[in-house]
């Protein structure tokens, strides 16, 4: 054995003692760079006889392959160990809440009140609004409301110095809707609406969502399903429901909805939802339309009522409060 | 509308329980209100009369009765009532029996007394709210019956919620018509008998109120016992109905009105001079009510007046002078016929509403007013004696409603309910209602009863088969009709999507009133084209809003005042501005207090400023496409914000909205700090979308050349961005903004902005020569036009 291999044993044990990238590098310039000895060694290869040159030739690449693998595996073992020592260095506490802490919600109302209007808009129907203040007759006459007849005296009503009024109803969309488009119809009209009426179950300003379609085949078996399907698809269950003759102006026949609602305490009661009834022949009229021809069916609820029943809001008041610990629960 | 149960009971035959019979009435459009069961537990109680009283030994407020209960035996009673005296009846619960309110009644030592029963007041049987005492029953009461059968328990109240179409239903009779209807039995109410005419004491009558008073009948009953009281089951029946016994003639003209329907009224016969007259009162005519107040009238109110002075305002209330009292002797029994329009609204005008201005603008009978004469005569008589005139009459037939037949097509009853009725059954719900039938071609004609006011045309005999068929029987179809698709333009952003937008900034959804106080708008300088409401329901709530932000910062006051520092609140809604007419503009608003961060960890905190809100606005704009539509100013600012550090918003040149932080005095005014700030702006600018239309992408690289000026305080941002846009126009991609530098190394009052240059061609690729070119005449303009410094 010449002094070449007995180098290369002694490097090979070097080369595992070796603990950093920099002592292995500088091992490897002494073993395989320009003045190191396997590069001697192959330096000494010219001044042999060709027959010992190939010999010895093979014999130093053998060494210099062993010495250049074993340099390999040793620096990625390095490496590997330089890379875990930093990946345990780098472990964060991501439990930690992120950095875009902002947060915001809408209003129960608005979610509600969309909530019904997708529905029916699923169904055809168009949403349509009108002016919040309005005339006497858009809100009254045209919807067969005779003055002082004592259906209004049932409308608590904001007036103006002027003879105009604050809506008490979003009934007057109806009549806008129908003066504007010809059958078919079928508007979905949602908007704030004024009662002078304040206490712990009135606000003198609350939201009503109306409904109407005109066509010419529509009865009160439509009115009934089309009002059965909405429940069912607004509370996501079934309801036992019943409609009871009741009067409005606008419609004959009326009536008010009520669903068979679950108390907390266990017990059931009816609680009335909707109101709505199949369009006046005089409200047909009033708007140009006629009624031999055209039938129809309008409805109309109050948002802040479902609101309350389907997110569990027992004091009316709290919606127009804008308590931010009330609103975040909406978030 | 209240009734008692056992009444309506008497004037038909009922095959039902009391919740079957409630049930009913509510699913035929009578909805029951409220139900209130009278008289029950009341075995044990009977009538018992006190015949001694003594001072308890051991305690003031007690006393020890002896009572007389039909024994053979009277027990002792210990009782702390105030009214307890020898000689009255009431009620004895004796040992053994369990009250309503749960009192089981045993035999007990009182301090040392010992108490065989107790007596009762009117609340402890739960058959009405008197505690005040016990519950004194008429002398004549048979001592030892049993309470519940000599009051006629047990009972129930029914209150009805009646709309305004069915005045029919507000007397018994008319009730028990439809009643029979719903369940096919027969209303029980005789004949009336006129009263026999015993003298022929009489007065004249005269209709000068035209078309309004077409029907007027009176009469006079002399000698009456003005001491005479409401027998036990009349009081009982109004108490059940919910009013309460004034005096017999009084009673008995409610009774009246309870059981027909037909409002009546009594008069002091000798405060009368002359004949009755019926007219229009004159402008500015004044009467003292029954209740006291002073009425103020005009031409369009009826009045029943004499040949000297007025006495009532028809169908509403009649007078204090001509009232009926303990004294009266003599009196004269009205019963007319109003018809609606000359009542409604009257007694509204009056501040007033009376159980006859109800009825009478709702539409009573016509042809009640001579039996309900009639029936008060028989009453009268009976209960308070006295001597009856002929009945006098005064009438325009003319002016009478005249019944006029409807026509019912079968055809358009089912087409509208969408279900058949047969033939048979519609006919039977018309004549079971009191309704003339008569077959034709098509369907039916149908001829109402005088009572039936709301029977005019072919849908209210439509729903009134509805009602009775059942709106149960009526099945549930989806409507098969044509569809027309609405179409969503797509050039606008849909409100939801904007409200989720803000929500996801940070901000919380509001939703304040639309009125607000007077002198918070005067804090705000809001003082031009306001819109007051008429008739406020208070001083805060008087003004419809200009602007949502006064509502808005009041609820950021209020979260405040509740431990929140950080709040952030927007507001989607109209705000109102007065013209002809008044002017309505959607809009979207924005408050703001507190760290411009939610509280953590991860970066410093500071306190909010002007381009937190700033970047809320460029956001809203950036989501419409068009930012190049949209300019900032800080001129024609509102005197609510801060002059330096606020904003005009215009959309086209045109002024829509403003943002800022609140004026310091404002903010001062409404103990605000200087972190408050705000923006306005109107919806639909904000909810103006373009719609894409795309443009080839370049081919060629951008360069980016960064350079820093150090340029005078006074000149913006945005005269920058122009000058620079202006020279290197369409090869300029994009101008940032990255750093805002003044102070240390620059000179006062002077500031150094870093901005990189994003530059591209459309048709080659820039070589760094082209972009050292445009960054040459880029700094040349700044120091030309905006006195600006390279910084080396």
């Amino acid at each position: 054995m010449d002094d070449l291999e007995s180098r290369a044993t002694q490097a090979l044990a070097e080369i595992d003692k070796s603990d950093t990238l920099e002592s292995l590098d500088a091992l490897r310039v002494s073993l395989l760079g320009k003045s190191g000895i396997v590069t001697a060694a192959l330096k000494a290869l010219g001044a042999l006889a060709p027959d010992a040159r190939k010999a010895r030739g093979a014999e130093v690449n053998t060494v210099k392959d062993r010495l250049a693998e074993a340099l390999a595996a040793r620096k990625q073992a390095l490496e590997q160990a330089e890379l875990d020592r930093r990946l345990a260095s780098e472990k964060l506490d991501i439990s930690l809440p992120g950095r875009d802490g902002e947060r915001g919600g809408i209003h129960p109302i608005t979610r509600a009140l969309e909530r019904i209007a997708s529905i029916f808009s699923r169904l055809g129907y168009q949403r349509a609004d009108g002016p919040e203040i309005e005339d006497d007759w858009h809100n009254f006459e045209a919807l067969n409301f005779p003055p002082h007849h004592p259906a209004r005296a049932m409308h608590d009503t904001f007036y103006f110095g002027d003879g105009r009024l604050l809506r008490t109803h979003t009934s007057p969309v109806q009549i806008r809707s129908m003066k504007d488009k010809q059958p078919p119809i079928r508007i979905i009209a949602p908007g704030k609406v004024y009662r002078s009426d304040s206490d712990q179950t009135h606000s003198p300003m609350f939201h009503q969502i109306e409904g109407l379609l005109i066509d010419e085949t529509s009865s009160f078996a439509d009115l009934k399903g089309t009002l059965a399907e909405f429940i069912r698809a607004f509370f996501e269950r079934d309801f036992e429901m019943r409609f009871r003759p009741s009067y409005f102006p606008f419609t004959e026949p009326s009536a008010e909805v009520d669903i068979r609602w679950d108390a907390q305490d266990g017990s059931t009661r009816w609680l009335e939802v909707l109101g709505c009834g199949m369009v006046h022949p005089n409200v047909l009229k009033n708007c140009g339309i006629d009624p031999e021809r055209y039938t129809g069916f309008a409805f109309g609820l109050g948002v802040e009522r479902f609101a309350m029943l389907r997110y569990g809001v027992s004091d009316l008041r709290a919606f127009f409060e804008n308590d931010l610990r009330f609103l975040k629960q909406f978030a | 509308m209240k009734f008692s149960e056992n009444w309506l009971r008497e004037l038909v035959e009922i095959k039902a329980d009391r919740a079957e019979l409630a049930h009913a009435l509510t699913m035929a459009g009578l909805e029951v209100e409220e139900l209130t069961t009278l008289g029950e537990h009341l075995d044990g109680v009977v009538v018992a009369e006190i015949i001694s009283a003594e001072k308890h030994p051991e305690a003031d407020r007690l006393q020890v009765c002896k009572v007389d209960a039909g024994l053979a035996e009277p027990l002792q009673i210990v009782c702390g009532a105030p009214n307890a005296r020898v000689g009255i009846k009431v009620p004895l619960a004796k040992v053994g029996a369990n009250l309503p309110n749960g009192i089981a009644i045993k035999a007990a030592k009182l301090r040392g007394v010992e108490s065989f029963g107790m007596l009762c007041s009117a609340k402890e049987l739960a058959i009405d709210t008197d505690a005040s005492g016990l519950l004194e029953l008429p002398l004549d009461a048979p001592v030892g019956q049993p309470l519940a059968a000599y009051l006629g328990l047990p009972d129930a109240s029914f209150e009805l919620k009646l709309t305004p179409n069915r005045p029919d239903c507000l007397g018994l009779v008319g009730l028990a018509h439809d009643v029979a209807a719903l369940f096919g039995s027969r209303v029980k109410v005789a004949e009336q008998v006129p009263a026999a005419v015993t003298t022929d004491t009489h007065r004249g009558i005269r209709l000068d109120a035209g078309k309004d008073a077409p029907r007027y009948l009176g009469r006079i009953v002399e000698g009456i016992d003005p001491t005479a009281r409401s027998p036990l089951w009349l009081a009982e029946r109004l108490r059940r109905s919910g009013l309460r016994s004034i005096s017999a003639v009084v009673d008995i003209t409610a009774y009246v009105m309870l059981e027909l329907g037909q409002p009546m009224h009594a008069f002091d016969n000798d405060k009368l001079h002359g004949d009755i007259v019926v007219r229009h009162a004159h402008a500015g005519e004044t009467l003292k009510l029954l209740d006291g107040s002073e009425a103020k009238l005009d031409d369009t109110f009826v009045l029943i007046a004499d040949e000297k002075n007025a006495l009532a305002v028809a169908g509403v209330m009649g007078g204090f002078d001509s009232r009926v009292t303990d004294a009266t002797h003599n009196v004269f029994l009205e019963s007319a016929h109003f018809v609606p329009a000359a009542i409604m609204g009257r007694a509204r005008k009056l501040g007033l509403h009376t159980d006859a201005s109800h009825r009478f603008e709702r539409g009573v009978d016509p042809e009640l007013p001579r039996r309900a004469l009639e029936r008060a005569t028989e009453l009268l008589l009976s209960i308070a004696g006295g001597k009856a005139g002929p009945v006098l009459v005064a009438e325009n037939l003319a002016d009478l409603p005249a019944p006029v037949p409807v026509t019912l097509r079968r055809a358009r009853l089912q087409r509208v309910l969408g279900v058949e009725v047969a033939d048979a059954e519609v006919a039977r719900i018309f004549t079971a209602l009191g309704m003339q039938v008569e077959s034709s071609g098509e369907g039916w004609r149908i001829t109402a009863p005088s009572s039936r006011f709301d029977i005019e045309r072919e849908e209210d005999l439509i729903e009134e088969v509805a009602r009775i068929f059942g709106y149960d029987n009526i099945p549930t179809h989806t409507p098969a009709g044509a569809l027309v698709l609405a179409i969503e333009p797509e050039a606008r952003i849909n409100e939801l999507a904007l409200r989720e937008q803000l929500a996801a900034r940070g901000y919380y959804e509001a939703v304040n009133l639309s009125f607000v106080a007077a002198d918070l708008l005067t804090r705000w300088g809001f003082t031009e084209r306001l819109v007051p409401l008429a008739n406020p329901l208070s001083a805060d709530l008087a003004i419809m809003r200009p602007s949502l932000l006064p509502g808005l910062i009041e609820a950021l006051r209020h979260n405040r005042a509740r431990q929140q520092d950080r709040v952030r609140l927007f507001e989607v809604a109209s705000v109102f501005a007065a013209g002809n007419p008044p002017v309505e503009t959607p809009s979207v608003a924005i408050v703001a207090c507190g760290s411009a961060r939610e509280e953590q960890w991860g970066e410093p905190s500071r306190m909010l400023d002007f381009h937190d809100i700033k970047g809320d606005l460029d956001a809203l704009i950036a989501w419409g496409g068009e930012p190049s539509r949209w300019s900032v100013h800080a001129d024609s600012l509102p005197p609510w914000l801060h002059p330096g550090r606020a904003a005009r918003v215009a959309r086209d040149g045109q002024t829509v909205g403003y943002l800022g932080a609140l004026h310091p005095q404002l903010a001062k005014v409404l103990d605000l700090g200087a972190d408050v700030h705000v923006l306005e702006l109107a919806l639909e600018p904000v909810l103006a979308r373009r719609l894409p239309s795309a443009q080839p992408v370049s081919r060629f690289p951008t360069v980016r050349r960064d350079i820093a000026m150090d340029l005078p305080e006074e000149i913006s941002w945005s005269q920058i961005e122009q000058t620079v846009r202006a020279t290197l126009v369409t090869r300029l991609k994009q101008l940032l903004l990255f750093d805002r530098y003044s102070g240390k190394g620059v000179e006062a009052g002077r500031k150094s902005l870093a901005m990189g240059l994003i530059l591209q061609d459309a048709s080659r690729t820039l070589t760094d020569d082209d972009a050292d070119r445009c960054v040459r005449e880029a700094i040349a303009a700044l120091e030309q036009t905006c006195k600006a410094k390279l910084r080396g």
